[in-house]
């Protein structure tokens, strides 16, 4: 139904299309005339200023209603401050839009042709072109600087000796996470040891002391107004780690981990008041084009108060305690299954 | 118009009559040679044009089906079932796979088989030989080579389009792993080494242009036309054409690198890799090493589609304001400043891959320098319109267009190159927005604004006007619906490339705003139909073009009506000065109008004439009779 109405509306528009265009190629002809400033140009002339005005009032009258689904004030400390710098170099451009937009629509109306109009030969001006060179240099310089500054505070702290530390990998098509358990140390890991159908899906190497106490839970809990370092990878693909609400991004790259530190000012039930939404939830999104599932891979993010991550984490059990059958067994072992399987390919060879 | 073609020396004439001579007497051309396989610079920049147009419409038709997955989720999309096959699943909705391999095919067409083919392959071709005056391209051969290899490139990525596992799939960024591994998305099998050896052929395409386009500018302008008369489309074109050379060979290295990787076992981005229940054996091989390789041309590239654009409308808006461009100069200058800026601001594509923080901040550095060179340009636009004398031809609207597009996305690039804010905003729809405004839609309008002027000069006829302004203001206003609300989205933070936002809680506004943006893009798209009628009618059906229909200066308006190879039946108009004297005090006391074409000579003009231009004169007639290539030396 919907495919016959589109189909006649377009029919529909391209024959009156068709129409209108031969009337007035034929009226042009008739009249003969080419001349310059006709009431093409006047009417051209107009729309320069009534689309733009026009564009301008639907603009401001959409922007509030548009408003409201922005992300709420950032829930991180570092998120705080590139939000102000955001708003400020918004309203800066938005400026510079208004006013260059204002003046090349302005001029294109006010000089739209008439016959012996004086047009002034204006070709240079040092004066004006290094205002116009000074003046954007400026701006510029000013944001460039105040850009770095929270850039280098956001990106280029030592992370504290207390740090909470979070392991976060991607794989098509979902995150997987891992905390490292009382010692406060991740266990060491190598792509060779992942095995799915074992169930070792982060290639933990057992035989490292720190990775028994590891564990991986199914949402990421973090502490209200403690920094959380997160140790970001990928297993098989780009992906990237996306926290809308903490203004938190950094790819996750296979072969290559990368971090990213920041500190959440504002716990879960905190954002449900707030917002005065009670199902609202921090998430985790992936923003790396990583395959057919990639707007899929959700995951949630759980911001507590002190007593309630405490509570939380107690009741984490580690990884090796549901699957004790991976105990000690890590890199050496599999260089030794390794060893063992060139051997019985070589014996065979000479065989 | 013949009448001021009295500056040549004897000399000069004497050999280009017996060039001409030659022509006829070897160039029976028959059909293939003049019409298919053909050396004419004017020819092949007619075929550019013809085929970027096509695909073109191709990426665009391609956007409309992925925004009607976005914009309408639930719709069914059964009907285009018979042009889709499988790429529409039983519930009548688009394939994930088939989502992403169109937004990859919509991205590399758009990229680089229409705005730099299409734009800069067409333009440079036919506007270099013509504007500079020569005869042809310095080598008509190679420049025949680089259409058909443009053509092949086009034949290899439209076959991989019929793939039965897809085209290319992963973005037209092509990151490994994701484009190495045929196990993490179909469209990295067979479509991928298509998309390879179709970029590779389409590299070599735009080197034998670009090397050809160079020497041209160098080596063939006619007697008179110094660095500082070029008009500033050859201006851009030459930059280009330099940018080009530099920054393609390296994407060669990184494709080379990648076909590697993928078919011999190589290691060179990849490293690490769990896929499909097994390891993979690569290691030592940086994933982040291809995007920096990827974005020293990918960079640069956006130039590369925006200069042509902006050179043509430079030409544009001072034709049609019926005044000088302001600042030549430093019309010149920004251009290089951007060009030679442009080679040194890639890794602003990656602030938060992992890159090193401290390279973050010297990159955000370097590229809002670009900034001002840019703002430059758009006041120098605007300030040529000031106190002008417009006339709204459909180019001369585009080509406002363009400044305003230029502008509006120009300046969110401020917002985005600044590494701290693009912690947020990175791989949302506020790029999205940014670079469709200020590369995408920019550079489409100086395209539109090339075929609406050239037109004339390429079919010896007009295009509809009326239909032209109905065009522009469709275009323009449809254009702006897209791309403006799009930033909110961004501000939302909506990641690009998402099948579908509904998995997410904070995706789940806006479900409108995206309607109402796919119904804007489908509306913008349709009135391309109105381009396309105007344009085929207008090559068999248009009205006769006068010699030079909007009283223009450059030298292309002084060949015949339609011109054969070779361009001038004559002798080549030698230059005398810049190309845009418009509206020059007192002309008409030397009994010209608005207009002084640059091949009058200064003493043909005594009264408006300025002080150092008297001067020439007497430089000019000396020339006359020594008659060599003396005007290069000063």
């Amino acid at each position: 139904m919907l495919t016959v109405i589109f189909g006649l509306i377009g029919i529909l528009i391209l024959g009156v299309f068709l129409l209108l265009f031969r009337v007035q190629s034929l009226v042009t002809i008739l009249r003969d005339t080419d001349e310059r400033g006709g009431l093409s140009n006047r009417i051209n002339g107009a729309l320069m200023l009534l689309v733009p005005l026009i564009g301008f009032i639907v603009a401001v009258y959409h922007y509030p209603i548009a408003a409201k689904h922005f992300l709420p004030e950032a829930s991180s400390i570092h998120g705080k401050e590139t939000d102000s710098l955001f708003w400020i170099t918004l309203t800066v451009i938005t400026l510079m839009f208004l006013i260059t937009n204002a003046g090349l629509f302005w001029f294109a109306f006010k000089y739209q042709y008439k016959a012996g109009r004086k047009v002034v030969f204006f070709a240079d001006d040092h004066k004006l072109e290094l205002i116009w060179t000074a003046v954007p240099a400026v701006i510029m310089t000013v944001l460039v600087l105040y850009g770095a500054l929270v850039w280098n505070r956001a990106m280029m702290q030592e992370p504290p000796k207390d740090v909470q530390v979070v392991e976060v990998m991607g794989k098509q098509f979902a995150w997987q996470v891992r905390y490292p358990g009382k010692d406060g140390k991740l266990g060491k890991y190598d792509f060779r040891l992942t095995n799915d159908a074992t169930g070792n899906e982060f290639g933990i190497d057992f035989e490292d002391k720190n990775s028994e106490d590891d564990f991986i839970p199914r949402e990421i809990h973090i502490p209200v107004n403690k920094p959380v370092l997160l140790k970001i990878r990928a297993r098989d693909v780009l992906h990237s780690v996306f926290m809308p609400h903490f203004r938190v991004k950094m790819d996750a790259v296979p072969g290559m981990p990368t971090q990213f530190m920041f500190t959440p000012t504002k716990t879960t039930t905190d954002m449900r008041s707030q917002l005065g939404n009670p199902n609202f939830n921090y998430e985790l999104a992936c923003t790396e084009v990583c395959g057919k599932g990639h707007f899929a891979m959700r995951y949630l993010i759980v911001v507590d108060d002190e007593p309630d991550y405490k509570k939380w984490l107690a009741e984490q059990k580690p990884f090796l305690e549901e699957k004790p059958e991976f105990k000690g067994k890590g890199m050496k072992s599999l260089r030794k299954k390794n060893v063992a399987a060139n051997e019985e390919i070589k014996t065979k060879k000479d065989i | 118009m013949e009448l001021h073609n009295h500056g040549q020396s004897a000399v000069a004439e004497a050999h280009t009559h017996d060039h001409h001579h030659d022509e006829h007497e070897h160039h029976e051309d028959g059909f293939i040679r003049k019409y298919i396989f053909s050396e004419d610079h004017k020819t092949i920049a007619k075929q550019f044009l013809i085929l970027g147009l096509m695909w073109a419409f191709m990426g665009g038709a391609m956007s409309v089906i992925f925004r009607l997955q976005l914009g309408f989720p639930d719709f069914n999309l059964e009907w285009l079932r018979p042009i889709l096959g499988t790429w529409i699943n039983e519930t009548g909705k688009l394939e994930q796979e088939k989502y992403l391999a169109l937004v990859t095919m919509h991205g590399t067409i758009m990229v680089f088989f229409v705005l730099t083919a299409g734009l800069s392959g067409t333009f440079s071709n036919f506007l270099i030989p013509l504007q500079v005056g020569a005869r042809d391209m310095a080598s008509g051969f190679m420049n025949m080579l680089s259409f058909w290899f443009f053509f092949l490139a086009s034949v290899v990525m439209f076959t991989s389009l019929f793939l039965e596992t897809g085209p290319a799939s992963g973005g037209w960024v092509i990151y490994p792993p994701l484009s190495a591994l045929p196990e993490a998305v179909p469209g990295s099998g067979a479509g991928m080494t298509y998309w390879l050896i179709s970029m590779a052929l389409f590299i070599v395409s735009s080197l034998l242009g670009g090397i050809n386009y160079i020497t041209t500018v160098i080596n063939m302008r006619t007697k008179g036309l110094s660095f500082a008369r070029l008009p500033l489309t050859i201006w851009a074109f030459f930059l280009t054409a330099i940018i080009g050379l530099l920054s393609f060979p390296v994407l060669f290295a990184a494709a080379l690198l990648l076909i590697f990787d993928r078919s011999m076992g190589t290691s060179f981005f990849l490293s690490d890799i769990y896929i499909g229940g097994k390891a993979l054996h690569h290691q030592g091989g940086s994933a982040i090493l291809f995007q920096h390789l990827f974005w020293f041309l990918g960079h640069p590239e956006v130039y590369i589609v925006l200069l042509p654009a902006l050179g043509i409308t430079s030409e544009i808006i001072a034709t049609n304001a019926r005044k000088p461009i302001f600042g030549y100069r430093a019309m010149v200058g920004s251009m290089i400043g951007i060009g030679v800026l442009s080679f040194i601001v890639w890794a602003h594509h990656m602030f938060v891959t992992g890159m090193n923080p401290f390279l973050g901040t010297i990159f955000m550095l370097l590229t809002l320098i670009i900034a001002v060179p840019s703002a430059v340009k758009a006041f120098n636009y605007i300030t040529t319109l000031w106190k002008g004398n417009i006339i709204f031809t459909p180019a001369m609207l585009f080509s406002i267009g363009l400044v305003s597009l230029f502008i509006s996305g120009g300046v969110t690039g401020i917002v985005l190159g600044n590494n701290a804010l693009d912690i947020q905003l990175h791989d949302t729809y506020f790029v999205v927005a940014h670079f469709h405004l200020v590369m995408g839609s920019a550079s489409f309008f100086g395209m539109m604004a090339g075929v609406y002027h050239w037109f004339p000069k390429m079919f010896g006829r007009m295009m509809d006007d009326k239909l032209g302004y109905v065009h522009f203001w469709l275009t323009f206003i449809g254009v702006y619906l897209v791309f403006f609300p799009m930033h909110y989205i961004g501000i939302a933070g909506f990641p690009r490339r998402y099948y579908s936002f509904s998995t997410f809680d904070f995706g789940k506004s806006y479900a409108d705003l995206n309607m109402f943006i796919s119904a804007a893009a489908i509306i913008t798209f349709s009135a391309q139909a109105l381009f396309a009628f105007n344009f085929v009618y207008s090559i068999f059906r248009g009205r006769l073009a006068p010699l030079n229909p909007w009283d223009s200066n450059t030298l292309e308006w002084t060949t015949p009506r339609v011109p054969g190879h070779g361009n001038w039946p004559g002798a080549i108009p030698t230059v005398h000065r810049w190309p845009y004297d418009y509206s020059k005090p007192d002309a008409d006391k030397d009994g010209f109008t608005d207009f002084i074409p640059q091949h009058i000579p200064f003493s043909q003009t005594p009264n408006s004439n300025f002080e150092h231009e008297n001067d020439l004169i007497a430089k000019q007639e000396g020339k006359k009779n020594s008659g060599d290539n003396e005007h290069k030396h000063h």
